[in-house]
């Protein structure tokens, strides 16, 4: 028998685990120990921005807490450190391995929320385009096509900048994520538009939607509950890795000024202030966040690879 | 053929009139040029008389159509911030940023390649497996990360090579050139490699890609069974074939390198248009920000269509099959 039917009728308690360890997901897990490697690192990541507010020393939202004694201080395992300050403290007194973890936060936040964003308008751009066709296909490729003439990081730059450049000083700060979000959730939901049409031209010659039809479903309650769940496999490998994309491209934007404030930091924005430290010697402000921030990317990437491998592998 | 032509064409003047509009009405709704020139005592009466000289009140279409006409002519207006006209900086500037995005192109195309070869051809081999999870690395690097780790090593640990600007470079009638001096072309070498960095491992996948599909085909499999060596079919059969699609590719691999050329230059204080129009943003220099908006246009859209038709020259399969196909 099958370890996944058994989970079904016995989902709670202890049967969950040993459902998991028996799944398909971990026995392939178990065989590749990149992927291990990747989900740790990214597991260990994600639950320090978590848990930010309780394990940090020092909080970069309230300028209170920091004490100026404190700062330019190097890391604990260089002469000069102090233990209380593992990675050394910024110019304002500031634990840089704090502001990693909150950096973390903003730039899993900002990833994820952007990458939602592109899901959603590429999901419903790609149904509509897909199942509808006509006149819909005719405009919404036509738009997707438009911007797949640029790059996308480029695209988002000038989403991002512009509106940034037209806004107040105070109205920037607080509208600089919701903008960021926007910027890279536009610049890439032609990649989800393009996937989810294809494999819904594929499944709309199935038999169970013309089932649906003859029963006489309309449109979007095919779109929704029998071609949607469907596509999803797809959506949910290219997804994650564009969490990548994503997390890549706001900590660029940060990086270039036209991102997440210094008020509200990034990944991005931290590199951005520390890369003026760097040529004074304290080169601990900047290469800290820059190798978390590569460490975060490579294991979404490493992660997502495999379960592409796993859930698609034609697409290998 | 001729279809496909004027699809791609029609698709590409769309893109330039779309850009064009963004562009206009950026400079034309957002800034007020009547606000900025007469200040805020003007009165009415002034204003009007104003708005009535600049054309200001013509219908939409006019104005946008003159707008156009205008850039025809190679007239961006005046930069707010450089007060000077807009084409002349960005004449200045392009050399700068085209030699850097060339430089990235030839070391991505002569590192990525061979490197794919060699995972193809020895795919099951232990080197091969660790070049592919290094190409993961290589495409999760972000560009002003790994910039910023060569100037710490190159330039602060070693004190090898320069961390910012261009170095010397030789006027070659209106191009500036830092390939002729020692010190533009060590100026060179970092911003070119972290640009180069994540399409090296672009590069190489792809190319492994291309190559183990030519490698299964069957015409290789004959070339094997007449007996030719490993090596005359590996190079002079497979490899021809997998360089088709990489050279066209690469054009795309440009539009990228010019993009992300803007992250450089900021790194490394390039004095290319991405600096340019980077700081053009931090000032809401609108001549400057819409004048890049529209060179960038119709740099991309004529890289794509170069691209298209070398896609259709170099595989008839491809002349019929219009976009859809191009990721």
């Amino acid at each position: 028998m099958p370890a996944t039917s058994t989970s079904a009728r016995a989902f709670p308690g202890s049967s969950a685990i040993a459902w998991f360890a028996g799944s398909l997901f971990a026995r392939r897990l178990g065989r590749a120990p990149a992927a291990i490697g990747a989900l740790c690192v990214l597991t260990a990541l994600v639950l320090g921005a978590l848990l930010a507010p309780f394990i940090a020393v020092t909080n970069p939202y309230d300028l209170a807490s920091l004490d100026l004694l404190d700062s330019h201080l190097p890391p604990a395992f260089m002469p000069g450190g102090n233990a209380r300050f593992l990675l050394g403290t910024d110019s304002q007194g500031a634990d840089v391995a704090s502001l990693i973890l909150y950096g973390l936060r903003a730039s899993l936040s900002v990833g994820v929320l952007a990458v939602s964003i592109s899901v959603g308008l590429g999901t419903l751009a790609g149904l509509a385009s897909g199942y509808l066709g006509g006149l819909y296909d005719g405009i919404i490729m036509r738009i997707a096509d438009i911007q797949f003439t640029f790059p996308a990081m480029l695209l988002a730059l000038l989403i991002g900048g512009v509106s940034q450049s037209l806004l107040s000083n105070e109205m920037r700060s607080a509208l600089a994520m919701p903008i960021v979000v926007l910027a890279l959730g536009i610049a890439h939901w032609p990649h989800f538009a393009r996937l989810v049409r294809g494999a819904v031209l594929v499944e709309r010659q199935k038999d169970y939607v013309a089932a649906a039809r003859l029963v006489g479903r309309g449109p979007a309650f095919i779109m929704a509950t029998q071609l949607l769940p469907n596509v999803l496999n797809p959506i949910f490998v290219l997804a994650t890795l564009d969490i990548a994309f994503a997390i890549m491209s706001e900590a660029t934007l940060s990086f270039l000024g036209f991102g997440m404030p210094s008020t509200q930091p990034s990944l991005g924005t931290l590199i951005r202030i520390g890369y003026s430290y760097l040529f004074s010697g304290e080169w601990w402000v900047v290469i800290f966040p820059g190798m978390t921030l590569v460490a975060l990317l490579v294991s979404i990437n490493v992660f997502g690879d495999w379960l592409r491998d796993l859930l698609d592998p034609k697409l290998n | 053929m001729l279809a496909f032509l004027s699809a791609r064409l029609a698709h590409a003047l769309l893109v330039v009139v779309v850009v064009s509009l963004l562009a206009f009405v950026l400079g034309d709704l957002i800034g007020d040029p009547v606000a900025s020139i007469l200040g805020l005592e003007a009165t009415a009466a002034d204003r009007a008389a104003l708005r009535l000289r600049l054309h200001l009140d013509d219908p939409f279409v006019v104005r946008y159509l003159r707008f156009i006409s205008r850039i025809m002519a190679g007239d961006f207006g005046v930069s707010y911030g450089a007060q000077r006209p807009v084409a002349d900086l960005f004449a200045e500037r392009l050399p700068a940023t085209a030699e850097l995005a060339l430089a990235a192109l030839a070391l991505s195309l002569s590192v990525g390649v061979p490197l794919g070869v060699y995972a193809a051809v020895h795919h099951r081999g232990t080197a091969a497996r660790i070049l592919m999870t290094l190409s993961i690395f290589g495409v999760s690097l972000p560009t002003f990360v790994v910039g910023i780790l060569l100037i710490f090593c190159f330039s602060l640990g070693l004190g090898w090579l320069p961390s910012f600007g261009r170095g010397e470079v030789v006027r070659v009638g209106s191009w500036t050139t830092g390939l002729l001096t020692v010190s533009g072309l060590k100026s060179l070498v970092m911003p070119a490699i972290a640009l180069a960095i994540g399409q090296i491992a672009l590069v190489a996948r792809l190319a492994r890609a291309e190559m183990l599909g030519v490698l299964k085909s069957d015409y290789i499999r004959f070339a094997r069974a007449r007996g030719l060596k490993d090596r005359a079919v590996n190079f002079s059969h497979a490899l021809r074939n997998t360089l088709i699609p990489i050279i066209t590719v690469s054009g795309i691999q440009l539009g990228y390198l010019v993009a992300f050329a803007v992250v450089v230059e900021q790194v490394f204080q390039w004095p290319g248009m991405g600096l340019l129009f980077l700081q053009a943003l931090g000032q809401t220099d609108l001549p400057v920000i819409s004048a890049f908006l529209m060179v960038a246009a119709v740099l991309f859209v004529a890289i794509n269509l170069i691209v298209d038709l070398l896609y259709a020259a170099a595989d008839p399969r491809l002349r019929i099959k219009s976009l859809a196909v191009r990721s």
